[in-house]
Parts: C-alpha cells; sequence; structure tokens
C-alpha cells in the first residue's frame, strides 16, 4: 500500500470545504437547509445565506430552540444541516440532539463546527473535546469525524442522503490533506498506511501527525499501520481485530477526552476479543486546558507526532 | 409502528361530519360526551397499568378531542400524509390522554390500549412517533415540543404549504427557558401557521405554577414575544373550537386554554397530589359514574 506522507506545506481549514460542498449539494437538491445559532460567519455559511436567504434559518443565539428547529424541518422532509460551534450545539443542547433527533430519528445533520481544541485561548468554556463521549452514548446517532477537507467534502454528500442522524464534526484547525483520492466510507476505517509491529488509530485533525509518525517510526525501524477512523460510531470493530492480529499494539489518537470517545470505543473492542493487545490511548483525561494556543495545547496534552511514534515504539518494544 | 384500525376510522369520519352539520348545542354536546369516553378509557389504562399522569391526562383531554374530532386535518388511516396538520403534545407525559384520543379516532385499534405501558408495549409512559401513528415526534423531557413544531411551521412554509401546526404545552413547562427561545423564533418569524396551545392547568407535580416560579401574566408574555393570543375557557369545547379555527392575521397564536386538573373526577379536581397518583378501582368506579353524567 502507498504512503501518503502528510506534507506540513500546505494546511486546510475543513469548514471550507463543509461550506462549498454543502451550497454545491443545496443546488442540486431544494430540500438541503441549514439552521445555525448566529453562526452565519464561524460556521462559514456566509455564501450559503447569499445563494439561499430563504433555505439559512438563523434562530439567533439559542442552541436548543437551533436542533429543535431542526428536527421540525427534517421531520417535515427537508435535510437540515445544523450548524453551531460544537461545544455550544453538543453540550447545550445535548437533550435535544438526544430526544428531538436520535430517538425520534430524524434525520437531522447535526455539524460541530471547530471541534476539539481549535478555540484553543477562548479556554475550556469554547473547546468541545467532550462531544465525543456524549454523543457516542446516544443509540441510533451516527457520530462522523472526518481528517481533512477531501474528506470532510465526501462526508458531507454522504451525510446529506443518509436519511438519518449524524453528527458531523467539522475542523477548524488547518490540517494537511492525508485522505487523497479515497471517498468517506461510513462505518469503515480506511488504512492510510500499511505496518506490521503497531496500529495506530486516529481521527480528525491526529490523522495527518499519525501518518508523520509512521514516517518516523518506520526510520527506526518499527512498523506502523494506520487506520483512519473517520466514523466513530458505529465503530468498524472488524478493522480493530485485524489490527489486534496482524500487529502487536494498539495506539489511538484523537482531539478529545478518552473517557469515552475513540479510544474507549477501541479498548471496549480490544478487551472483549480472546488475545487482547496492549494499547495506549492519547488524549485528554479529564483535564480542563491551560491558556494557549491549539497547536500548544496539543503538544501541551501529548497530541504531537512525536507523541504518536514514542507510544507506537514503546508497544512495539515492550512486546519486542 | 401500529396500524390504523378501519371500522374506528370510519366512525371518526362520520363523527366530523356529522360536526359539521350540526348546530352549536349538538357540537357541544357531541365533543363532551367524545371526551368524556376518552377520560374512562385513560382511567383504565392507568388502573391496569399502575402508573399515568392522571391529573394532567383530565386536563387536557378536551382540549386534544376538540383538535382530533373538529379541527385537524388528519386522516387515520394516512397517517404520514404530506399536507396534514402536524400536532404535537409537549406535555408528553400525558401520553394516555394521547393514546385515548388517537385509538378513538381510529389510529390505532382501542384494544391496544390494554397495553399501555406493559413490557413492549408500542405505547410507552411518553409518545414514541416510530411506534405510534398520528405521534409526529417524541417527547417526554419538558420543552421540546415548542421548537420542534417551530421547525414544522418554518418547513411548511418554505413547502408553501397550508398545514397548520398545533402544539400543546403545559404551563408548568413553561418554566423551561427553550420555549421562549422558541417562541422568540415564531414570533420573529411571523409564523401564522402555528398555534400554541398552553392546558393552563395551574398546577406542576409538586405544588401550583405561581407559587413555584410565577407564570402569569402569561398573556402579555406570549404578546411580547410577537404572539397574537386568545384565553378561554379549556373546557368549552366550542370555545376552544372557535379559538383554534379563528382566521390568523399575520402572527403565531398562543391559546391559553383555562383548565382544571383532574377535570371531571370531583376527589381529582385541581388537587396537586393526583399529578400522577394511581386511582383504586373503587375509585374509577366511582370517576365512571360521574363522568357517565
Amino acid at each position: 500500500m502507498s504512503a501518503p506522507v502528510a506534507s506540513a506545506s500546505e494546511t486546510f481549514d475543513c469548514r471550507v470545504a463543509f461550506a462549498q460542498e454543502l451550497s454545491e449539494l443545496a443546488r442540486e437538491d431544494e430540500r438541503i437547509v441549514a439552521v445555525c445559532n448566529d453562526s452565519v460567519g464561524s460556521s462559514n455559511l456566509v455564501q450559503f445565506q447569499k445563494e439561499f436567504p430563504d433555505r439559512l434559518i438563523n434562530v439567533g443565539i439559542a442552541e436548543q430552540d437551533m436542533v429543535g428547529v431542526g428536527a421540525g424541518l427534517a421531520l417535515s422532509g427537508y435535510v437540515p444541516f445544523v450548524c453551531g460551534a460544537s461545544p455550544f450545539l453538543t453540550g447545550r443542547a445535548l437533550e435535544q440532539i438526544k430526544a428531538d433527533v436520535a430517538y425520534s430519528q430524524s434525520p437531522v445533520v447535526l455539524c460541530g463546527m471547530s471541534p476539539g481544541m481549535a478555540y484553543g485561548e477562548l479556554g475550556p468554556t469554547h473547546h468541545s473535546i467532550e462531544d465525543l463521549s456524549w454523543l457516542r452514548a446516544i443509540a441510533g446517532l451516527d457520530v462522523v469525524v472526518p481528517a481533512d477537507p477531501a474528506e470532510t467534502r465526501s462526508a458531507v454528500r454522504w451525510a446529506a442522503g443518509a436519511a438519518r442522524p449524524v453528527f458531523l464534526r467539522v475542523g477548524r484547525f488547518k490540517v494537511p490533506a492525508v485522505t487523497g483520492d479515497r471517498e468517506f466510507s461510513f462505518g469503515a476505517a480506511t488504512t492510510l498506511r500499511d505496518g506490521t509491529d503497531v496500529t495506530v488509530v486516529a481521527a480528525g485533525t491526529m490523522v495527518s501527525r499519525a501518518l508523520e509518525a509512521a514516517e518516523e517510526a518506520a526510520e527506526q525501524g518499527v512498523s506502523v499501520r494506520v487506520l483512519n477512523m473517520s466514523t466513530i460510531a458505529p465503530l468498524d470493530e472488524d478493522a480493530i481485530r485485524r489490527a489486534m492480529t496482524e500487529t502487536r499494539g494498539i495506539v489511538t489518537a484523537e482531539e478529545a477526552t478518552t473517557t469515552g470517545g475513540l479510544g474507549a470505543a477501541v479498548a471496549a473492542v480490544v478487551v472483549t476479543e480472546r488475545a487482547p493487545v496492549p494499547m495506549r490511548m492519547l488524549g485528554i483525561h479529564r483535564e480542563f486546558a491551560p491558556t494557549g494556543t491549539t497547536a500548544f495545547l496539543l503538544e501541551h496534552f501529548g497530541l504531537t507526532a512525536g507523541d504518536i511514534r514514542q507510544a507506537a515504539i514503546g508497544l512495539a518494544r515492550a512486546d519486542a | 409502528m401500529l396500524v390504523a384500525d378501519p371500522g374506528t376510522a370510519a366512525d371518526w369520519r362520520r363523527f366530523r361530519q356529522e360536526f359539521t352539520d350540526a348546530g352549536p348545542e349538538r357540537r357541544r354536546e357531541m365533543l363532551r360526551e367524545r371526551a368524556n369516553q376518552s377520560r374512562t378509557a385513560d382511567l383504565h389504562m392507568i388502573g391496569r397499568a399502575g402508573l399515568g399522569h392522571v391529573g394532567g391526562d383530565m386536563s387536557v383531554l378536551d382540549i386534544l378531542t376538540t383538535l382530533f374530532f373538529s379541527v385537524l386535518r388528519v386522516d387515520p388511516e394516512k397517517p404520514e400524509w404530506d399536507d396534514r396538520d402536524r400536532f404535537v403534545l409537549s406535555k408528553g407525559h400525558t401520553a394516555g390522554a394521547l393514546y385515548a384520543t388517537l385509538a378513538a379516532a381510529g389510529f390505532f385499534p382501542e384494544a391496544e390500549l390494554q397495553t399501555f405501558a406493559g413490557p413492549l408495549s408500542a405505547l410507552n409512559g411518553h409518545p414514541n412517533r416510530v411506534k405510534v401513528p398520528g405521534v409526529e415526534t417524541n417527547t417526554g423531557p419538558l420543552g421540546h415540543g415548542l421548537p420542534v413544531s417551530v421547525g414544522m411551521a418554518v418547513a411548511a412554509r418554505l413547502s408553501s404549504s397550508s398545514r397548520h401546526v398545533y402544539v400543546v404545552l403545559g404551563d408548568g413547562e413553561l418554566q423551561e427557558g427553550s420555549n421562549w427561545e422558541a417562541a422568540m423564533t415564531a414570533g420573529h418569524r411571523r409564523l401564522s401557521n402555528l398555534t400554541a396551545v398552553v392546558d393552563r392547568n395551574r398546577l406542576q407535580q409538586g405544588a401550583r405554577t405561581e407559587e413555584t416560579n410565577t407564570l402569569d401574566p402569561l398573556d402579555d408574555k406570549f404578546r411580547a414575544f410577537g404572539w397574537d393570543v386568545l384565553e378561554v375557557d379549556g373546557h368549552d369545547h366550542l370555545a376552544l373550537h372557535e379559538a383554534f379555527t379563528a382566521p390568523r392575521g399575520d402572527r403565531p397564536t398562543c391559546v391559553i386554554a383555562n383548565t382544571v386538573k383532574g377535570r371531571g373526577v370531583s376527589f381529582m379536581e385541581d388537587r396537586v397530589e393526583w399529578h400522577h397518583k394511581v386511582p383504586s378501582a373503587e375509585q374509577i368506579v366511582t370517576a365512571e359514574a360521574e363522568l357517565a353524567r
């Protein structure tokens, strides 16, 4: 398998690809509407609003209303993309997400913009590191975390046709292109680099870092497989089981709390198998972040390529 | 998903036609009788299940009966007909009253009521749209119905559909802030195709609303949010019918329906403990006799 190395030279804000694809879809299908909470700018919906003023429903700073309105539109045959900064969309409107969207089976696409620690210096009130834990616990809600602009675009298109409740985590922190011409494949991990010693399972902003880590580990004689797990729920359990038999350990990396997101989901598969493999879970361990930029905070919490490489090499050598 | 009972649906259709043709006194009598039959059915459901929200059920049943038997453009045999009016019961804990009403209209067989709250029944303690035809969205946690109804009204407008959205709210649930977010949106967008009915029985689970967290002046609150407000006796079927069908201006309408919790059963009326107390077999016999009068 080819190894597309993350090029750090050019990086992208996934919200741009998100907005372009959404407008494209809206041109093709008049059922597509956007609902937002005074976030026309931060959700990158300026162009959408210009082109489809009637189909942009801005309820103001009112997330519970926003999600309820989205559900009402979905239950009336529309395909609403409900957009808001992820901490407020998921935190403020969690019960609406559970009752009005997931439990009611309303085909709403919840778009958590600027997730993780994208709002670095604004602090923990504006960070959304709990979202994956919260949402993964809700039955019937798909949780999708694209890794780069191309995958964001492809996931937006998939979500518009999914006809079921979806949460889409749309990154603001700039990332390199890593998925190449692979389409987003719902519920399936994609192997971005094959390897035989250790598997790194990454999502979102961590995918390019995992690829970089694998490249560096190879130089030290450790062969690392990199899985882009862009669907967190439902999880591609088969890919995890293959990683368990074909490699000797698993590292998970996510810009989220490790209590219930990607790492916890993978661990739940690993421990129920007959021969579990050792794991390292990289993420944030129930801590509020100190002040700093996103890049600084990722370093602070051990989420750099170097940290991933170290964890992978550590697992490979411990077992050797 | 439960399916319609064609025989009962045909009876319901005849009822609607007869109502249309009848004079005021006959109309009043028809809805009163129909509502009290649903009250009796509801009491038996709660007695059998050993749980339910009897006080609120009795309070809201005249509103539900008036809507389903004389106002809503719906078809029990085509519950997903696109241009149907939408009805949302935001006070989802009075699911029993809704189930009794839907069954009486033929949305599903009345025999199903016997399963209320039993293991694997479609009739959960709070309504589920995936299982029960006529239920438009799942409710139960309070403060959810109005935002969803606003979305439905926005959708109707976007589709240039003449369908109307009716949502019934408990008065106590207006303490949830999400209602006021939605009330602002409805007022701002001048959603004249939306009617919110407040079941104003002045009691919440633990005490009187005004002792807990004052709601009055409720009419002024809604007016201030850009709504037209009508206030009626919530047990006067003709007044309710008139309020629900009155010509609309260019604003959403709030119908404040003044009701009595436990209405129709003397020992339950306006008593806070009957929020979710379960009547004994003897009490049900007494209540049934009162309702048959």
